[in-house]
């Protein structure tokens, strides 16, 4: 029944708006209930919603993905999340380093690469992910676990994203879980409708008619939908043993390119747990071997661009700019079981729920 | 243990059965897990989203009943 009357409530609201109105879901765990659960079958015409680039493994850089690979061939444990062992790089993934019998284990969580690092000595876990991933890790730090940090924070690529005049958008849903631990504040200084949305599909489709309502009240605000859960302060504890962890720093993102002070490092206290510096040799010597050769072709920040990757299309479809099925290499040459992007690699990404859900 | 069905931030609510310092055990309709707890201020019977083996945060009271009915 409540199903029926929101969704009688966003057609009317639709009605009265009477242009096309596009929202961005930021979290890629959003994407995936929109998908699964047909709604974009379901909306008004005039209503379109595009994914963002809340896939946290679709945003990792490639140079990234390349040292953590060539910590893996030079002999360094890895230990990681399932979803980010198949991104490819120009070293191959972390998954055909394993084939060629390098140490890669895939961990449910961080307790798990915790209890694997008392057993295997050198472990790095490669920590990635938002804000609620990025406590897990902050908590593994202090009980001793070594980790590469790829951390990213979720409001500056927001920022990013209401910059770019290529992205036309009306309104964002902003993510459940981030939101958990940042809290609703933190989205109140941009100058967009926002709703703080659940994971039930019943969640998202208030967050639209929640959208709607700010759109004809012309209100420009952050409303919480999810308030079961996301309080206004977000998770202070949490907070406190990020920032305890981690310090602020510069990050690049696949798509958006760098943004400033949208990345974590490892605190100087905790030097002797960090990764990037008890390998900074090693991390060096990769990086030369990644280095582009003369004569290679350079993208605009002045990184090679190869095979596949260069037609892959995954920066665009990350922000918005054009959906999956637009990239020549969707459903041909680019599939979840032999994935050319980051977009089609995890579960969360635009290209892999568009494949599984054919939307 | 749901490590392939979900989405990265995915989590789960569960109700905290026992209370062990730092961790919990807690029930997931019917499957008990331990969990670590170190990020919330909950006793034994309250509600908290669950995720990748920490509870993240406290479910709120007086949404009780709405977590019972997402539950079932």
């Amino acid at each position: 029944m409540e199903y029926k009357k929101i969704l009688k409530n966003i057609q009317e609201k639709a009605e009265r708006i009477d242009r096309p109105i596009r929202f961005m879901e930021l979290c890629g765990t959003h994407s995936e209930v929109i998908a699964k659960y047909g709604i974009k079958n379901i909306l008004p015409k005039n209503i379109q919603l595009i994914t963002g680039p809340g896939c946290p493994v679709c945003v990792i850089d490639q140079s990234e993905i390349d040292i953590v690979t060539g910590l893996a061939l030079a002999g360094i444990p890895i230990a990681c999340y399932g979803d980010a062992t198949n991104i490819p790089g120009s070293l191959g993934s972390l998954e055909n380093a394993r084939q060629k019998g390098a140490r890669v284990f895939i961990v449910y969580d961080v307790a798990e690469a915790l209890e694997l690092s008392k057993k295997i000595s050198n472990l790095v876990f490669w920590g990635i992910g938002f804000e609620t991933t990025t406590v897990m890790t902050a908590w593994g730090i202090q009980n001793n676990l070594t980790v590469f940090s790829s951390h990213k924070l979720f409001p500056p690529a927001m920022e990013a994203l209401l910059k770019n005049n290529k992205i036309r958008v009306d309104g964002f849903i902003d993510p459940g879980h981030v939101s958990a631990i940042i809290g609703t504040e933190v989205y109140e200084k941009f100058q967009i409708p926002q709703v703080v949305a659940g994971f039930e599909a019943k969640d998202v489709l208030r967050a639209i008619e929640m959208l709607l309502t700010q759109i004809i009240t012309k209100e420009k605000k952050v409303e919480n939908e999810y308030a079961r859960l996301v309080k206004k302060e977000g998770n202070l504890k949490a907070k406190k043993v990020i920032s305890e962890v981690f310090e602020v720093r510069n990050a690049f993102w696949r798509g958006l390119g760098e943004i400033k002070n949208s990345g974590l490092k490892i605190r100087k206290k905790y030097q002797h747990l960090d990764a990037e510096f008890i390998h900074r040799d090693l991390i060096a010597k990769i990086k030369k071997e990644i280095r582009p050769k003369k004569n290679t072709r350079l993208d605009s920040r002045g990184r090679p661009l190869v095979d596949a990757r260069r037609v892959c299309r995954c920066g665009e479809v990350l922000q918005g700019i054009i959906s999956s099925k637009q990239c020549k290499l969707f459903g041909k040459y680019c599939t979840p079981d032999n994935p050319q992007g980051a977009c089609m690699v995890s579960r969360e990404g635009s290209c892999n729920i568009n494949f599984r859900f054919n939307e | 243990m749901f490590a392939d069905k979900i989405g990265m931030c995915l989590a789960i609510p569960a109700k905290i059965i026992k209370i062990n310092d730092q961790l919990a055990i807690v029930d997931f309709q019917g499957v008990k897990k331990e969990i670590n707890i170190s990020l919330v201020d909950v006793k034994t019977g309250d509600f908290v989203m669950v995720h990748a083996g920490f509870a993240i945060e406290k479910m709120e009271e007086d949404n009780v009943k709405e977590i019972k009915e997402y539950l079932k």
